[in-house]
């Protein structure tokens, strides 16, 4: 259990409502000091919002926000220890890149002389120190992007906001960008919560990763965890591909679940909490944790027919339809290292799982 | 919303809210002391008892509008008849204003998609030729046109030299010369709101048109006209309700036949003919034409958003 | 003969209208200063070409008239304009800065209200109500009014260059600790810089080319270039009118020129 100290920013109930309309519904989360968090969902999930009312554009309806202990939701933008690089960069166009670093710093008193010291420093740290006489307009739009990020640094913030900041970069760059920000973060110890709907740049760079969905926390957990065991229908299919199948439990013996898909197929899985014997609900299966096999291995192999073997590079998916049953999708690799052994269309084949490879969601 | 990064200027433009007070303070102390106010102060005065050499007399009175719309006679104490002469000029401005707002329709359309579907680096400098003469004095551009239409001005003796025509035309103090005068003051206004229809108009609306065998001007009139219809709704009232109470072309270049609305309230506060409850009453009338008018516009174009 | 490919935005004529069109735009104002080099007094009859009206207006007998009359529109224009672009600039940040709230609808009406109502009620209203408070007509009536109608043509230009600029500028700037004042002289204001300079220029020209509210507002005696013009022009069109009126010509016309150039070059940046 982390200690009060070690939390960077702690939303307390937060509500945030637009008339009839509730953008996020009681909210509670915990950032730690020093980590990469990541507010991950679909567009209008709420989670620039709650970006926003930490940075204090938005204000909080009900709720409390607080920044390493103090209270700070009703505080303007301008007297909050916190730092945004905005979606479109934001960069004043009328001043040139080194003025635009050392803003912040000018408008916290700084002098002239020392601002421009330390943007100068900062530029360099993100490469760009032999632009610093241009205007914003005259770089290119991953240079923009370093630029607002060293904009947002230069005041040595407490916390860092990203509100999408890559998702107008092409996908080379982005990915460039995705490992330096990462390293950024390692580097200055600087409190990152980062923005995005793409769950793959949220899988890459987080420590952490809140998951939302319609103004509600979905699921909070590290990269890994949230991937290999999301907790709801939401989440499994968000998240990566999945095959969700609707499942019957029959009943839970030693902290496993033993249960029926349609066509009469059984299924073992571990046991989760909330979920009891006679309950109706969905499984997520994850493609690449499935293997095929020509005869049964295990008493559990799903017997089924190959309908489609489509290639995509790295991998190979089968689509297999199970004997009066749902429809399954197997990844494998293509290494030739891997046991992937194709299948044609119309062959019988038997899908195996990998130990733990079968989740049960609450909803 | 996360839509709301996106967007940004869309979703959170209260930054300044704390001081809007203070900001929308010296709009209104202006324009409520110099044009709300004085409005007001005009309805009153229109049903004031007229003072013969201008002013009014603090007495309640309806004769400004009586005298506006019934003749009782010399003495007044003939039985009341419709009074048609001031009915008459605000007609004849009506009828001139229209004439005037056709003729920018005819000329401004072409000119506005002429220069709508230039390329696009040409475009703003079409624009600027059309508006540089608005920018002229009104003053100066009107009577530049009475100099250059009056029966031994350039036009006239150009024709002659050419052998077009023996004898002079007669185009000032007559309709004409007024609509063209009116033409030239507000054409700008019929041009920049068609131009901005038009440039917006998706083009492959008229391609389709086209793959379905609609030939050119089909497509003009089917298509096109219906679609920038908001721009041309826009340029008639702008070139219209100006032209309604113009004073400067009528007086320079309509004469005395030609009197219009203009007019006919100027008179009412200069010289000895002055009336001011009148010039009040029939600029409170011309004020009530021209925000009906507007009013029933507005609803048009929000009917058409729709 | 080959055929021109089928175009279907070309409409034919259009050209021809649109030629037509900027000849009755432009004839009549290039007849006139033409012929205000015309060295006969006579306006109808080219002698020769010669600087005399415009050595005229200058030296002649009713040039202290004039000067006195350019010299009012001036002071008049440029208090007038900077008056209601500092209002407009102040009201369109009101309306477009500061969220929602039950004034703001209102408060355009209001703004827009003496583009509304035909000039010629304007100048009756005024005239009225300046006798009305008693007020002695003079320069003083005329700079007022000229105000009240200059805002509106100075606040358009500018409410449309802060449409065009992103609130999230000056939510970066009290991001990096700007106060509301700072990131609003700091980021919003040079932003503006365009929009009110057009504002500006608008709003002079406005004043400057004036008569009809003019006409009604200005004291006995009390003349600006356009009343002074018009009453010249009631005794017949003079060879020293039309100097005068190139002359006012090529200012509208450098000014507006200078506008449209700082528009452009500000698109290109």
């Amino acid at each position: 259990m982390p200690s009060d100290t070690d939390i960077a920013v702690d939303v307390r109930n937060a509500v945030k409502r637009y008339g009839d309309f509730t953008a996020l519904k009681q909210i509670s989360l915990s950032i730690r000091d020093n980590e990469f968090f990541t507010l991950l969902g679909p567009s209008g999930c709420g989670k620039t919002t709650l970006l926003r009312m930490i940075a204090g554009f938005e204000d909080v309806t009900e709720g409390a926000i607080f920044l390493f202990g103090d209270e700070i939701e009703k505080l303007p933008p301008h007297k909050r220890p916190v730092n945004t690089v905005f979606q479109n960069y934001a960069l004043f166009p009328h001043m040139t890149v080194l003025d635009n670093v050392g803003f912040g710093l000018e408008m916290m008193g700084r002098s002239k002389t020392e601002a421009r010291k330390r943007a100068g420093e900062v530029l360099e740290m993100v490469q760009l120190g032999q632009f610093s006489h241009r205007k914003p307009a005259q770089l290119s739009g991953g240079q923009q992007q370093r630029v607002a990020l060293a904009r947002a640094l230069a005041p040595r913030p407490k916390v860092l906001l990203l509100d999408e900041p890559l998702s107008a970069l092409d996908l080379k760059l982005r990915k460039a960008m995705q490992v330096e920000l990462k390293h950024l973060q390692r580097e200055t110890g600087i409190t990152f919560i980062f923005v995005t709907h793409d769950q793959e740049e949220a899988l890459t760079m987080s420590d952490r990763i809140a998951v939302m969905s319609a103004g509600a926390l979905q699921q909070l957990g590290e990269a890994r965890e949230i991937y290999e065991r999301p907790r709801n229908v939401f989440v499994a299919d968000f998240i990566g591909d999945t095959n969700l199948l609707d499942v019957a439990v029959d009943r839970i013996e030693q902290g496993r679940a033993q249960c029926h898909l349609g066509g009469g197929h059984q299924l073992t899985c571990d046991a989760v909490e909330g979920i009891g014997a006679g309950a109706n609900v969905h499984m997520s299966l994850r493609p690449e944790r499935l293997y095929l096999s020509a005869e049964p291995i295990e008493v559990e192999s799903l017997k089924g027919r190959v309908r489609e073997t489509i290639f995509i590079g790295t991998d190979t998916a089968t689509i297999v339809d199970l004997a009066d049953g749902p429809q399954f999708t197997i990844r494998s690799s293509n290494s030739t290292r891997g046991n992937a052994r194709v299948f044609e269309p119309g062959a019988e084949v038997f899908v195996n799982m990998e130990q733990g490879a079968a989740r049960l969601l609450v909803d | 919303m996360a839509g709301g990064g996106a967007t940004g200027g869309s979703v959170q433009t209260d930054t300044y809210a704390g001081a809007r007070g203070w900001l929308l303070l010296p709009a209104w102390v202006t324009l409520g002391i110099l044009t709300l106010a004085p409005l007001a102060i005009m309805l009153v005065y229109s049903f004031l008892t007229k003072e013969f050499r201008g002013g009014v007399i603090w007495e309640f009175s309806l004769d400004a509008y009586d005298q506006f719309f019934f003749d009782r006679g010399l003495f007044g104490d003939a039985p009341p008849q419709i009074e048609w002469t001031y009915i008459g000029i605000f007609w004849r401005s009506i009828w001139q204003a229209g004439l005037a707002t056709l003729l920018s329709l005819l000329i401004g359309f072409p000119t506005a998609y002429f220069i709508a579907t230039r390329p696009e680096k040409q475009r703003a400098l079409w624009v600027f030729l059309v508006t540089i003469p608005y920018w002229v004095n009104l003053l100066i551009r009107t009577v530049s046109m009475k100099f250059l239409l009056r029966d031994q001005g350039p036009l006239n003796e150009g024709l002659m030299a050419l052998g077009v025509i023996s004898e002079p035309l007669t185009i000032v103090n007559t309709n004409l010369a007024v609509q063209l005068g009116l033409f030239y003051s507000y054409l700008p206004f019929m041009v920049l709101p068609i131009y901005a229809a038009v440039e917006r108009y998706n083009f492959a609306l008229s391609e389709a048109a086209a793959d379905l065998y609609a030939p050119r001007w089909t497509i003009l009139r089917r298509i096109l006209i219906p679609a920038v219809k908001p721009g041309i709704l826009a340029g008639c009232i702008l070139v219209f309700v100006p032209s309604l109470g113009s004073f400067l072309a009528p007086d320079l270049l309509g004469g005395a036949r030609n009197f219009m609305i203009g007019s006919l309230i100027e008179e009412q506060f200069k010289g000895n003919a002055g009336n001011w409850p009148f010039g009040a009453a029939a600029s409170m009338i011309l004020l009530t034409m021209v925000l009906i008018l507007l009013i029933v516009s507005a609803r048009q174009s929000q009917k058409e958003a729709r | 003969m080959a055929t021109r490919p089928y175009d279907l935005r070309r409409y034919p004529g259009f050209l021809g209208i649109t030629i037509l069109c900027l000849v009755i735009l432009y004839a009549p104002l290039l007849v006139v200063t033409i012929y205000s080099f015309n060295s006969s007094p006579s306006i109808t009859n080219w002698e020769e070409f010669s600087f005399r009206w415009y050595v005229d207006v200058f030296t002649g007998p009713e040039s202290d008239k004039f000067k006195q009359a350019a010299w009012n529109s001036l002071i008049i224009a440029i208090i007038a304009a900077t008056t209601a672009t500092t209002i407009a600039t102040l009201a369109a940040t009101a309306v477009l800065r500061a969220g929602r709230f039950r004034l703001r609808t209102l408060s355009i009406g209001l703004i827009s209200l003496p583009l509304m109502v035909p000039e010629i009620v304007t100048a009756v209203a005024t005239l009225i109500f300046f006798n009305a408070i008693a007020f002695e007509r003079g320069l003083m009536t005329i700079l007022l009014a000229h105000i009240a109608f200059c805002i509106p043509f100075a606040y358009m230009p500018i409410s449309a260059r802060m449409q065009g600029i992103e609130a999230t500028y000056e939510q970066a700037a009290q991001d990096l600790y700007a106060t509301r004042r700072q990131a609003f002289t700091r980021i919003l204001l040079p932003l503006m810089m365009p929009g009110i300079v057009s504002g500006f220029i608008l709003a002079f020209i406005i004043s400057l080319d004036d008569f009809i509210i003019t006409n009604f507002v200005k004291g006995a005696g009390v003349e600006t270039l356009p009343t002074a013009i018009f009453g010249a022009v009631k005794q017949g069109i003079k060879p020293n009118i039309m100097a005068i009126s190139t002359l006012l010509l090529a200012v509208s016309i450098v000014m507006v020129t200078l506008s449209w150039i700082i528009g452009r070059k500000d698109k290109t940046s």
